[in-house]
């Protein structure tokens, strides 16, 4: 997985809530058997007319905002449906981080997956970041340091230590997991003598 | 943080009581760190045919092999057409179911092909066979996961990502959720069932108010409601932003589970049910969220926007967005209404409907089935609207087919279809053209969800019957 120290650049501001995962990427890009390609289709309908055509006046089909890294979004980003798709597409489109007050659970999780940093922040600074994000102000995210910088602004936010160390190292959470296949083991033996029909094996 | 750690030594320590998501959490713990993040080991998981092919794809690069495949059944449920479904069109929808019996077949995985009477919506197919049980964790990679919760499981959706990982440890990497106790009191009034239910709590606690908790769902009200109405509240528990819903396991659920396919066997059943039995929260069990509903304060409901927590009685009004106590929320009604193409202070009554779909994992079991019959029975739908009608799975239209209730619903009108998704999602072809009306009995209101442009009011399948023959929005309550 791709590691996530710090990153520098403007922000695209979003400021709709409950933005869902269908609106991020529409179903009929679920179909791929791939991960990758999915950015030119991120926020398909926002961003395309009903015949295919850039709607000119979408933050992400604007300049500069056409090469954000950052998202700053409304309250409850990435609610819905579990397809892990929305991340990848914003991964593709190069969307490293997205800022909002809250995610939902299952987005939040996927983020962290893809190398994708998800921050939650206050309403206030939520208002302040979309007012400099929309001014075009340089934003500085510092995973170490836990904090966003843009402007007269400066945010600390809070992050889970293990969510935190995998991100900075792009560790794969499979490889960790398999380091603990002798407990593992050892709990299914147990289970077997305790609930012998979960393992009545179909 | 510290907070945490007292929450994980409660969960952890075998002291003190325990709800019943505390009892499966810490019965499932492989083992936990210190921040609390804890690796879970999963008993039974789902998968379909557009979630997973990108995980088998994976494990493949890695040479990983699947940990214990007769823990997973597979079904191919969201792209299948629900129509001449021997050759599917899509050449990209084909590619995934076919991916997907390719990939189990590889690993061993128990498949129910589209050919096969058990194929159908994978949340609809686990309680069908018994694979769902009470005190179990299940995971698939899809939202709606949460529907088995209805039998005291502890389930939730993942991503494709956690499904790899599920397949290659049988665990997955969480962190404890808060508890939540939503209690609904006393009889249902008349016109009223769990759909209401559901909608009316989404409503009252909005699509983040379940954020990082489990909801149980107690009370008099839940407790009197059949498996199938109990897997339509448990179902929405994401609409509301939780990871999962539960329901106290009880004979009801017992009753259900007894003698079918995957349910233990009669060697070790008594076993079985005494644990299921240990279950139910202690009574002293300490909630982080507590909320009473009295059953006689909730209507029919209709959503007339774009989220799920837009909801109103049927007998209510279109809201104005200038009664929206934020500038956050009027600009959100604004953008909805706008979608939705509709004016402040509409009668929901006066929405006028171009098409019905009742299924989806919501609503597309035997009982929705019998109840539409009931309604529509000797009578038409409106001439101007289109009707169509999904069963669950294969063995739910098998029933129906039986109990006659196809050709009660054909003679009213409605389109008579194969198992699947279907137009819940629109992954296949089944979807509204832009401008179109929909009642629909499923989860998700949201824009472009069944179709671009199309437009969502989600309801319980009695509304959408009695809605199908007005050809309006209608309260079942004044339908004779």
């Amino acid at each position: 997985m791709d590691k996530f120290n710090s990153l520098k650049g403007i922000a695209a501001p979003l400021p709709i809530v409950n933005i869902d995962t269908d609106m991020i990427i529409p179903k009929q890009f679920l179909k791929t058997i791939k991960r990758t390609g999915l950015g030119v289709s991120l926020f398909y309908e926002m961003r395309y007319d009903n015949d295919g055509n850039i709607i000119k006046d979408f933050v992400l089909n604007t300049s500069p905002f056409d090469q954000s890294k950052i998202l700053v979004a409304g309250d409850n980003f990435g609610c819905g449906s579990s397809r892990e798709h929305a991340p990848w597409s914003l991964k593709d489109f190069g969307i490293k981080c997205v800022i909002s007050t809250s995610f939902a659970d299952i987005f939040y999780n996927n983020c962290f997956q893809n190398g994708i940093l998800p921050i939650v922040v206050s309403p206030e600074q939520l208002d302040q970041l979309m007012m400099a994000a929309t001014n075009q102000v340089e934003f500085s995210i510092d995973l170490p340091e836990q904090t966003i910088k843009a402007g007269n602004h400066s945010i600390n936010f809070e992050i889970e230590e293990f969510r935190k160390d995998r991100l900075l190292q792009g560790l794969d959470d499979i490889g960790i997991t398999l380091g603990y296949q002798d407990k593992i083991s050892a709990y299914e033996e147990d289970k077997k003598n305790k609930k012998p029909w979960l393992f009545k094996d179909n | 943080m510290l907070k945490l750690k007292a929450k994980l030594s409660s969960i952890l320590s075998n002291q003190g009581p325990k709800t019943l998501f505390d009892k499966i959490w810490s019965e499932h713990l492989v083992g936990q760190r210190e921040d609390g993040t804890s690796l879970l080991y999963i008993d039974r998981h789902l998968v379909h045919e557009v979630t997973s092919p990108q995980a088998f794809e994976g494990l493949k690069i890695s040479n990983r092999p699947v940990h214990r495949p007769e823990a997973t059944i597979a079904v191919a449920d969201h792209n299948v057409p629900t129509i001449n479904r021997q050759n599917i069109e899509d050449p990209q929808s084909k590619i995934q179911v076919e991916t997907l019996a390719k990939n189990t077949k590889e690993h061993g995985i128990q498949y129910f092909d589209l050919m096969d009477q058990r194929q159908g919506i994978v949340h609809i197919i686990g309680p069908e066979q018994g694979i769902t049980q009470p005190g179990m964790t299940i995971v698939c990679g899809d939202s709606h996961t949460s529907t088995h919760g209805a039998f005291g499981a502890l389930a939730f959706g993942i991503g494709t990502s956690e499904v790899e990982h599920v397949l290659a440890t049988q665990t997955i990497v969480q962190n404890p959720a808060k508890n939540m106790r939503i209690s609904v009191n006393g009889d249902l009034p008349f016109g009223v069932n769990s759909k209401d239910l559901i909608l009316y709590i989404i409503g009252k606690i909005g699509t983040a108010g379940g954020t990082g908790h489990v909801i149980e769902y107690a009370g008099s009200s839940i407790m009197g409601l059949s498996m199938e109405g109990r897997m339509t509240i448990c179902n929405m528990s994401i609409e509301a932003g939780a990871r999962a819903g539960l329901i106290s396991p009880d004979q009801t659920t017992f009753n259900y589970i007894q003698g079918r396919p995957y349910a233990p066997g009669a060697d070790h059943w008594d076993q079985a049910v005494e644990y299921w039995s240990s279950l139910p929260s202690d009574n002293d069990a300490n909630y982080d969220h507590e909320i009473v509903i009295d059953s006689s304060e909730i209507d029919p409901m209709v959503t007339w926007g774009t989220s799920p927590e837009d909801v109103v009685s049927v007998k209510g009004l279109v809201p104005n967005p200038s009664s929206a106590q934020t500038e956050n929320k009027k600009k959100s009604i604004e953008r909805s209404l706008e979608y939705m193409g509709l004016k402040p202070g509409t009668k929901i009554t006066d929405i006028k409907l171009d098409k019905i779909f009742i299924g989806s994992c919501t609503n597309g079991r035997i009982e929705d089935l019998r109840k539409v019959a009931s309604i529509v029975k000797n009578k038409k739908i409106a001439s101007h609207v289109q009707a169509m009608i999904v069963p669950g799975s294969g063995l739910v239209k098998k029933q129906a087919e039986e109990e006659g209730i196809d050709i009660i619903l054909k003679d009213a009108g409605f389109e008579w279809r194969e198992a699947g998704c279907s137009m819940c999602l629109g992954m296949n072809p089944d979807q509204l053209k832009p401008g179109e009306r929909c009642a629909s009995t499923s989860n998700r209101n949201f824009e472009g969800r069944q179709g671009r442009g199309g437009r969502t009011h989600l309801m319980s399948p009695e509304l959408a019957a009695a809605s199908a023959i007005t050809g309006n929005i209608s309260d079942i309550r004044d339908f004779t």
